[in-house]
């Protein structure tokens, strides 16, 4: 893992002393709340519906077990004991006071975690894969790119006031477990005659107005990442709307200019770019790369992981469900679910992050990784060592065996909290995996991506989900819009919109009667919802949702 | 012709805290929406939102939210400031939480 040095850990103390003295000037009347606001922001403090949130940044979703115990001590000590994990690779805090905050940013500085640039028109923290330096299909651990990315990209000057936010996302696997193509910049690494580099996708985006990231290059050389991106930035800082926030989006900069165009411009400034950066990048990247380093996998025997898959069915179950395979043959990536059935997705208590730290210094190498759909990741466990793993995860609540079905839902925070919302979405997903769980069916249902936004600007990435559920507000009621197909993986989709929505009472019916529909019309269970939906098109599913309107159809 | 007004109270979000809280009618802020001032009257509306913004060093984003009389006082009206009353839906934390104890 990546070591704060002398600059980074004076910087970030630094701007904990800087919001310090804001926050005084705040109460003390010198600042306006027009004038702290843009200050707060810059240090990801919002102020939601029911109290401040500090969103903080974990950049690439990485953690050891020190920052994770450090999150759950603020948990505990300025919070309500837990924490909420988004679709970002952050993790909110939902109840801090404005005076504590200082000392909450003092406590992330102490284990080199930060609050900065976790709102506003900023470039926004980083995502990777979070199965990074572990997943057997890799090219490259895309982290120590990534972290070059989060230096260069910390308090540049030049980008501190884009038109809007910027967001860039990074994978080394051609399998995308990044949503890189709904991001504003997707870099997937790939060769070329040996060499390394990355394809650089541009103008994704979801919101209310989801488009899929255009290849802008379809072979960047590593060395020439940080101008060509930097010079992409550079052209939408000039181009992109400042007149309107709906449109100020670099997916609309691209969309308007044209790709063509928008690719002359970039490439016309890449070069004056490239000519102001002397080689320091690559050395630091080399530095960096030096601190990812892959763990040393230990060679010990397997038997003890084939013996408890035989004994025990719960171990199996989860075992199928939540592990990936790793690079190493004897080591497993195992996923901690953070969806529990009729739990709050992506949240975890005080005690739960203890436990996962524990874990992943006694049996993880002490790494663990935040994933954009709001679960935990032990990267490298040592096959031998997944029954103890499991053991002690079910004795906290976090061995719920449904990675990627039904109940293992994204879900934004919706007006249980977020001031932006139109309707609630964490109900919702309560009751949707509720009910699946009663139904005993989604292990029959199989692979299923089901992700619920409580508006439009869609931070749960419903318009990728094979299913989407939209929360609006319609005449003062809340209504839930279904959209299908959607894929946020290197085959990404757009989803498209059923028909009408539903009300809160029914939308979980409506789901079920879709899903049941899936059931009926799948050519046998190896056909996922996603490939039947492809296949079958949205006829049937539609008449699923809305059997009303087949009936007037048919009299 | 003008829409007619419809009551309002004042609400804001405690600078502090940032808890919901609503202007009664002898100038307090309270936790508690059936506390609040039912304004029935849009000239006293304007007047009693700019004595809500003339203290930001107590509450932040004043604003108007469309209110009717209850049997205790003033009721929400919107699912959204039904919901500022209480907290969120997931766990009983907020206002609920106080309730409860």
């Amino acid at each position: 893992m990546y070591r704060y040095d002398d600059f980074d850990e004076a910087f970030v103390r630094n701007r904990v002393a800087q919001f310090r003295d804001q926050v005084e000037r705040r109460l003390s009347g010198a600042l306006t709340e027009e004038e702290f606001r843009p200050l707060r922001l810059m240090n990801g403090l919002y102020l939601q519906l029911h109290a401040y949130m500090l969103r903080v940044a974990i950049p690439y979703g990485t953690l050891d077990s020190r920052k994770m115990r450090q999150l759950a001590l603020i948990a505990e000590r300025w919070d309500k004991g837990y924490g909420h994990f988004t679709t970002r690779q952050n993790i909110q805090f939902n109840w801090p006071r404005l005076t504590d905050v200082p000392a909450i940013l003092d406590a992330l500085a102490d284990v080199e975690m930060h609050a900065i640039q976790t709102s506003g028109n900023t470039i926004r923290n980083v995502t990777a894969d979070h199965f990074a330096g572990a997943a057997a299909d890799e090219i490259a651990d895309p982290r120590p790119v990534a972290e070059l990315l989060r230096q260069w990209s910390t308090d540049h000057p030049e980008f501190q006031f884009l038109p809007r936010k910027f967001k860039i996302a990074i994978t080394g696997s051609p399998n995308d477990r990044a949503v890189t193509r709904a991001h504003d910049i997707g870099l997937r690494m790939v060769t070329q005659d040996g060499q390394p580099g990355f394809e650089v996708v541009v103008g994704g985006g979801l919101g209310r107005t989801p488009m899929i990231g255009k290849v802008l290059r379809d072979f960047l050389p590593q060395a020439d990442l940080l101008p060509y991106v930097e010079a992409i930035l550079a052209t939408y800082n000039l181009l992109g709307r400042r007149d309107n926030k709906y449109k100020a989006r670099i997916k609309i900069t691209v969309h308007e200019t044209g790709l063509e165009e928008f690719r002359d411009m970039v490439e016309a400034e890449f070069p004056a770019r490239r000519a102001l950066f002397a080689g320091g990048d690559q050395e630091l990247l080399a530095q960096i790369e030096a601190a990812f380093a892959p763990p040393a996998f230990r060679n010990a025997p397997v038997d003890a992981y084939e013996t408890a898959r035989a004994a025990d069915p719960v171990f199996r179950a989860w075992a199928d469900t939540n592990l990936a395979a790793h690079r190493h043959p004897d080591y497993a990536i195992a996923t901690i679910s953070l969806k529990a059935h009729g739990e709050t997705p992506g949240d975890a208590t005080a005690e739960q992050m203890r436990i996962m730290a524990d874990l992943a210094a006694r049996y993880g190498h002490d790494e663990l990784r935040i994933s954009h759909e709001q679960n935990v990741i032990l990267p490298h466990v040592h096959k031998s060592d997944l029954p103890a793993v499991h053991a002690a995860l079910k004795a906290v609540g976090l061995a719920t065996a449904n990675l990627g079905l039904v109940s293992d839902i994204i879900a934004c925070p919706g007006m249980d909290y977020c001031a932006l919302a139109t309707a609630r979405s964490i109900p919702v997903a309560q009751k949707i995996a509720q009910r699946f769980d009663e139904l005993k069916l989604e292990h029959d249902i199989g692979p299923l991506k089901l992700k619920i936004s409580g508006c439009i600007n869609a931070c749960g990435h419903h318009h990728v989900g094979h299913i989407g559920i939209l929360g609006l507000d319609r005449a003062g009621v809340e209504n839930y819009q279904v959209t299908l197909g959607g894929d946020g993986t290197e085959t990404a989709a757009v989803g498209e919109r059923a028909g009408p929505g539903f009300a809160y009472d029914e939308i979980v019916p409506a789901i079920e009667r879709l899903l049941r529909a899936y059931l009926e019309q799948r050519e046998s269970r190896e056909e996922t919802f996603l490939e039947a939906y492809r296949r079958l098109g949205p006829a049937p599913f539609k008449a699923a949702l809305y059997p009303e309107e087949g009936r007037r159809d048919a009299a | 012709m003008s829409r007619r007004f419809t009551p309002k109270v004042v609400t804001a979000n405690a600078l502090i805290e940032g808890d919901v809280i609503y202007l009664t009618a002898d100038d307090r802020w309270s936790k508690q929406h059936h506390e609040a001032e039912l304004i029935e009257d849009e000239a006293h509306a304007e007047i009693r939102l700019l004595f809500a913004q003339a203290q930001p060093d107590r509450v932040v984003g004043p604003y108007l939210a469309e209110a009717r009389p209850g049997a205790h006082g003033p009721e929400p009206v919107h699912f959204r400031e039904a919901f500022r009353t209480r907290g969120p839906s997931n766990y009983a934390h907020g206002k609920q939480e106080a309730e409860a104890h």
